[in-house]
């Protein structure tokens, strides 16, 4: 495509190698002005090396840039700000205790002739920007008190106070509820009707349909091609970015629940600093069937699950597993009385990163006589049971057994601990954010292997933050609010609106 | 300290004459060379330009280390001299920990001295298994008697008693507060002597001039530990002493600097200590073993002395005393504390080195 | 063959070798500028080592003690502690063997193993009350040792002082009984008999009776290994290395973390304080004697446990090196005159340098980088000339350990080349783990 004023960013033949990896191979990419633009990739693809090169983060080892259609030369950060681009990370780039204001004009400060800074008028300008785009930010706030969706719009108002047209979104929901993702895409349509330009990396189909107008795909550093974004289908954005045919709606046939394996009785658990998260929550799961967790972060999800991991102190109720109390044991009892869990935090509590693949599938179980007699470790029988799981649950690359957990990519690290889980066919699975950044191939693996395993006959306790994996994958759906369950229903019985609401903890039963 | 050393050396060389550098030191030095092991001899040996026999002397510090401001630092610079004014070849080797005693005693011999000193009693078991498994080689050992029978073994001690006993004399005349103090570094014989020495030139001047000064001492446990010597001082200074005597090497250090913070007087130890702290050191204790160095190797390598036995020096030998400076005490005071030191080289005054005779010594007052 | 210049470059140990050269030419700067000749200090230093058979006995018994307390420290760092106290831990060691070596008064075949075990005890009971402090109340340990460091210091001072210990005239105790000695033959040396034997082999006499040799090295080098071993190869070291790199997924995975914590620490005192309890046994003065400063068996070893990286094994060729530069050491002070400080200065100059030693597998990496980046450029040049590319080719043959490597080079190349959900949230991991 030939080079038009048109268009606010347009890149053409971008090539970008590291070391021999090739990041980036011939990319193109057309943003016309006062659009929103996806660009869309799986873990790795090539996204946020792309938008680097154009904020002058790197420097492309071919292709061209044009804004505006003039080509340019992009050498730094410095040169993206001055030509009108501006970025907002995923991890913001905030201090903490300095106010919004103090945030916004870091390293651009309006000074009085002597250097000293002109806070009066700073506020003013932040003030006036805040109210032409509709942000409802306090401009004296300080960012430790403020919510991450709030951060974001702060990081959002630091570009455009440095005179931002086009500004990149990197990944700008990871970090949301679903209440802040819908007002950052209202947000997001303001800028565009005054005049700007938005480029959003995502790898969320959803937020893509509902936000954007056109969508650019990358597999693998290379172009994939860009559709309109009215004129397609999740499904087909969803190939195009796997490179094969994805299933999204999740198969499975009827649940068989047996006996009941966990039963949680009025449970009461305190958050590390004394506050109570759960307060009196029931449940039970069966055998042979998936109960959903439903609710909005820090609702006493995290405390929930650690209670039963044996990793937080329960203050009253009981916690049993096939009738036996587990509650304030240690972990190894819960392992024990076989209790797997998939951690929301995978790099944290699910995966020791240092240690290779092979070391870290008999984590929780290498004291087994089958991983080494007595005291020692028998590395030939750990190397080829991992073997054995790497090519059952296709970890890649094939053969990972002797690199590092930490090199691998998420979803792959999802696997290995998916394979340490499931292999020691648990009779209760606890699976907390099993998808959590996980690209949508990945995705369709695990939910597959949450199935498998139900249909296996384990009890799954599947707690997460997406209420659509929720309502897809659960048999039965629970929400939780304040540290309780406040509803529970069978599949299908229930509106997602309505689910919605009890979560935000309206419309009471 | 003006001409220290011309003041610390007359008299002492006197029966010493023409005992430097004598040919005849062949005999019992030459095999020192020839050991069993002479075929790997050290390409470092003699090589001085001085005409007549040079000598290798080689010392070995104690953890204090050479430049320790006391005992080793003295004694390094008695082997310089050597050095400089014989053309002989001398180094040091330097102990980190107790363990090193034993090899660098052993390196010394490697390099071929003839002559190794040992500074310091905590060698003194190092010193006679090394002279054990070298007999032909000397050694000698500062404050130590020969600890055993060795033949090989000099040991040279002092009898810092006397020294220890006119600064007492001192403290006693310029104190104005009636109590004096005293802090020493590990409890033995050595330091016995300078305690009871020390206590007891207090009680003499006592007796002699009326006064009723008390004097208070303490053992640190330590040759090192500077802020502890600084601790004991504080806590003797609001007991109201306003002299401190020093004992205690490194410790030692500590003591004058406290001394020097409260406004009151410190005595110094073995080597003239005024340049540590001008204005506070008012005299210091001397123990010349530089001196002692110097004379006893000449004499052990010419063959004037036989290696085994003991030396024991004293005023009379001018290896201990006081320096000429008086400016603190004035000359009243100095004069007096010459009058001792005459007494004493006399044999009128017998300092005590031991509480035994330090109690028979305040009976006989 | 770059590529083997590369892979060479990435060999630990070609790190070690190249960062003790640097340090040596860093150091002869030193010596040069200070106004002594390198070559004679270096020749001197080497003499000093390894001159005569004796002095490399001498080396491997400075060594000893060395090791031990490397192997501590390399091991509790395996564990993600960081036992500073291993010079106090040493310390009680050597007290508690010189208390009973004192006290009993038994049969070799006793005493021996009552006086080792002894020190080996305190050391381990003081990593105990260090790790479960730790585990306990989260006090962080580097704060606990060395507090413990001095209050060893101390206790060693004060059992020095008491009466029932102390050896009159001296600074120190008496010596154990000689029933404890560790020393290869020490008696049979002394007598007429061994001496008659020996006069016959000038080596081993000079080695055996000049030398307090003693079994230690052998001690220590068995530990190094099954330190090497335990942590490698069996449940508990597995579990204590979980610990140390991800204490959260540790727990997380029916780990005990504080258990392993204080058992980490036990196991490093306790080969502290049998590095204390085997000098004490092995070498003159065969006693504690009064402390001034700490005299940095410990502290060495803290130098030593990092120039191996943190590897057991690695410690024993670490371990004898940094002996090496401290007892050769003192023969350049002798022959060059040169000032104990200038010494210093260069030993420290050689072990800071191969503390450096981690950067040059960095090097390995950029050369590999801008290599790539020349080679892409030449395929580049090649495709513009229409030629066919036969370089790149070649290239890419050659680099088929690279490309197997391949999901993980643009991580390492820089964070910011993977997508930042991973990047960053694996350097807050790396971070926890620190």
């Amino acid at each position: 495509m030939e080079a038009s004023p048109d268009y606010a960013v347009q890149m053409h033949g971008i090539t970008k190698t590291f070391g021999s990896f090739k990041a980036l191979d011939g990319v193109d990419l057309d943003v016309k002005k006062q659009t929103v633009h996806a660009i869309l990739g799986e873990n790795g693809a090539g996204k946020s090396t792309l938008m680097n090169v154009l904020y002058g983060l790197y420097q492309a080892d071919e292709g061209e840039v044009y804004l505006g259609g003039q080509s340019v030369q992009i050498q730094s950060p410095l040169d993206a700000i001055a030509h009108g681009i501006g970025m907002v990370h995923q991890h913001f780039m905030l201090v903490e205790n300095f106010t919004v204001t103090e945030n916004i004009i870091l390293g651009d400060e309006v000074c009085h002739s002597m250097g000293v800074l002109d806070m009066a008028r700073a506020k003013k300008e932040v003030e006036k920007i805040v109210d032409e785009y509709g942000f409802e930010v306090d401009p004296d706030a300080k960012i430790e008190d403020i919510t991450v969706g709030m951060q974001q719009r702060v990081e959002i108002l630091k570009a455009l106070y440095r005179g931002a047209d086009t500004l990149i979104l990197d990944e700008p929901t990871a970090v949301l509820t679903p209440q802040e993702i819908t007002q950052l895409i209202k947000i997001m349509h303001g800028l565009v009707a005054k005049g700007k330009t938005i480029i959003i990396i995502t790898h969320k189909l959803k937020e893509i349909m509902e936000s954007a107008d056109a969508c650019t795909i990358i597999r693998r550093g290379r172009y994939m091609g860009t559709v309109d974004v009215s004129k397609t289908t999740e499904e087909e954005l969803a190939s195009k970015m796997v490179g094969r045919h994805v299933s999204l709606t999740v198969e499975k046939g009827p649940a068989n629940p047996g006996k009941t394996v966990l039963s949680v009785k009025d449970l009461h658990v305190k958050d590390a600093r004394g506050i109570e998260q759960v307060c009196g929550l029931n449940i039970d799961v069966r055998a042979g069937e998936i109960v959903g967790i439903a609710g909005i972060e820090g609702n006493g999800q995290d405390e929930f699950v650690e209670a039963i991991d044996g990793l937080a102190k329960v203050d009253s109720g009981t916690i049993s597993v096939n009738g036996e109390e587990i509650q304030n044991t240690v972990p190894r009892n819960v392992l024990d009385h076989k209790v797997a869990t998939i951690p929301a935090d995978r790099q944290r509590f699910g995966l020791v990163l240092p240690f290779t693949v092979a070391e870290n599938v008999i984590l929780e179980r290498h004291q087994e006589e089958a991983f080494g007699k007595g005291a020692t470790l028998d590395y030939g029988k750990v190397r080829s049971f991992t073997n054995g799981l790497i090519k059952e649950y296709d970890i890649r690359p094939a053969d990972c057994v002797d690199s590092l957990a930490g090199g691998l990519s998420g979803g792959n690290q999802q696997k290995v601990i998916i394979a340490r889980e499931v292999s020691s066919e648990p009779d209760l699975l606890v699976a907390v954010q099993p998808t959590r950044g996980l690209d949508v191939g990945a995705i369709e693996f695990v939910h597959k292997a949450l199935i498998r395993e139900r249909d296996r006959g384990a009890a799954i306790l599947l707690i997460s933050l997406e209420l659509d994996e929720v309502m897809d994958v659960a048999d039965t759906i629970a929400v939780i609010h304040h540290g309780k369950i406040v509803g529970t229903f069978k599949q299908g019985t229930v509106s997602e609106e309505k689910v919605g609401l009890l979560m935000a903890g309206g419309g009471k039963q | 300290m003006p001409d220290q050393s011309s003041f610390t050396r007359r008299g002492f060389l006197k029966g010493l004459a023409g005992a430097c550098a004598l040919g005849a030191t062949g005999a019992l030095v030459g095999c020192g060379g020839s050991s069993s092991d002479s075929s790997s001899s050290s390409d470092t040996s003699s090589s001085t330009a001085t005409s007549g026999t040079t000598h290798k002397v080689e010392m070995v510090t104690d953890t204090g280390g050479v430049n320790d401001q006391s005992f080793n630092q003295i004694s390094w610079s008695g082997l310089q001299r050597l050095q400089q004014e014989e053309g002989w070849d001398v180094s040091y080797l330097e102990s980190k920990q107790e363990s090193d005693y034993a090899t660098n005693l052993d390196k010394a011999v490697d390099d071929d001295a003839e002559l190794i000193w040992a500074i310091g009693f905590a060698m003194a078991d190092a010193v006679g298994n090394a002279a054990k498994a070298n007999p032909n080689v000397q050694f000698g050992i500062i404050d130590n008697a020969n600890p055993t029978d060795a033949s090989n073994i000099t040991g040279v001690q002092f009898r810092a008693q006397e020294s220890s006993f006119i600064v007492g004399y001192i403290a006693a005349c310029v104190s104005k507060t009636g109590m004096v103090g005293n802090v020493l570094g590990v409890e033995s014989d050595v330091l016995r002597q300078f305690e009871f020495g020390y206590k007891a030139g207090v009680a003499y001047a006592n007796k002699e001039k009326g006064l009723n000064v008390q004097c208070e001492s303490q053992y640190a446990e330590s040759f090192g530990d500077a802020a502890k010597g600084s601790s004991i001082t504080q806590r003797m200074v609001s007991d109201g002493c306003d002299v401190v005597f020093q004992a205690a090497g490194g410790t030692g250090v500590g003591v004058i600097n406290a001394c020097k913070d409260a406004g009151i007087y410190a005595i110094g130890a073995d080597m003239d200590q005024s340049y540590l702290a001008e204005g506070t050191v008012l005299t210091s204790a001397l123990k010349e073993v530089d001196v002692a160095i110097v004379d006893v190797s000449k004499r052990l390598l010419s063959g004037d002395l036989k290696g085994g036995s003991n030396i024991t020096l004293g005023l009379s030998d001018d290896a201990v005393g006081i320096p000429e400076d008086y400016s603190l005490m004035g000359e009243d005071v100095y004069n007096d504390a010459l009058a001792v030191e005459e007494l004493i080289k006399s044999g009128d005054i017998v300092p005590p080195a031991t509480s035994d005779d330090y109690d028979k010594f305040v009976a006989s007052l | 063959m770059n590529n083997t210049v590369i892979k060479v470059l990435r060999k630990p140990i070609t790190s070690a070798i190249i960062a003790i050269l640097i340090g040596f030419l860093v150091a002869a700067i030193v010596l040069a500028s200070a106004g002594y000749d390198p070559g004679a200090s270096f020749a001197a230093l080497f003499s000093g080592m390894v001159g005569r058979p004796r002095y490399i006995v001498n080396v491997i018994i400075k060594a000893t003690p060395l090791l031990f307390c490397g192997i501590a420290v390399a091991f509790a760092f395996k564990v993600g502690l960081f036992n500073i106290g291993a010079e106090g831990q040493y310390i009680l060691g050597t007290v508690a063997a010189t208390i009973v070596g004192i006290a009993c008064d038994l049969p070799a075949v006793l005493e021996i193993p009552l006086v080792v075990l002894s020190g080996t005890i305190a050391g381990a009971l003081s990593g105990a009350l260090i790790g479960w402090l730790k585990a306990k109340f989260g006090i962080h340990e580097v704060i606990t040792s060395i507090m413990f460091n001095w209050i060893s210091l101390y206790l060693c001072n004060y059992v020095v002082s008491l009466d029932v210990f102390h050896q009159p005239n001296t600074t120190g105790t008496y010596a154990v009984h000689d029933t404890a000695f560790t020393m290869i033959l020490p008696n049979w040396k002394l007598s007429d008999e061994g001496q008659a034997a020996l006069a016959n082999v000038p080596v081993l006499r000079d080695v055996l009776v000049r030398c307090d040799v003693n079994v230690g090295i052998i001690v220590a080098v068995v530990a190094a290994v099954f330190i090497g071993w335990l942590l490698k190869r069996t449940k508990m070291g597995y579990e204590m290395r979980a610990v140390g790199l991800n204490k959260d997924a540790a727990r997380f995975a029916g780990i005990n973390v504080e258990k392993n914590i204080v058992l980490c620490m036990v196991i490093s005192g306790a080969l502290c304080g049998i590095a204390g309890a085997l000098n004490i046994t092995g070498i003159s003065p065969h006693g504690i004697s009064t402390l001034a400063a700490f005299e940095n068996n410990g502290f060495n070893g803290l130098s030593v446990a990092f120039i191996a990286g943190c590897s057991p094994v690695a410690c024993i060729p670490a371990s004898l090196l940094f002996a090496g530069l401290i007892y050769g050491g003192q023969t350049v002070q002798q022959t060059m005159g040169a000032p104990s400080e200038i010494i210093s200065i260069m030993i420290g100059t050689i072990v800071f340098c191969m503390a450096l030693g981690g950067v040059i597998p960095m090097l390995a990496e950029h050369i590999q980088r801008s290599r790539a980046e020349r080679a892409e450029q030449a395929r580049k040049l090649a495709a513009e000339a229409g030629a066919t590319p036969v370089a790149a080719a070649g290239e890419s043959g050659s680099q088929k350990d690279e490309d197997a490597a391949e999901p993980k080079a643009p991580a390492e190349a820089s964070p910011k080349a993977a997508e930042p959900t991973d990047s960053s949230e694996k350097k807050g991991a790396d971070g926890d783990a620190r």
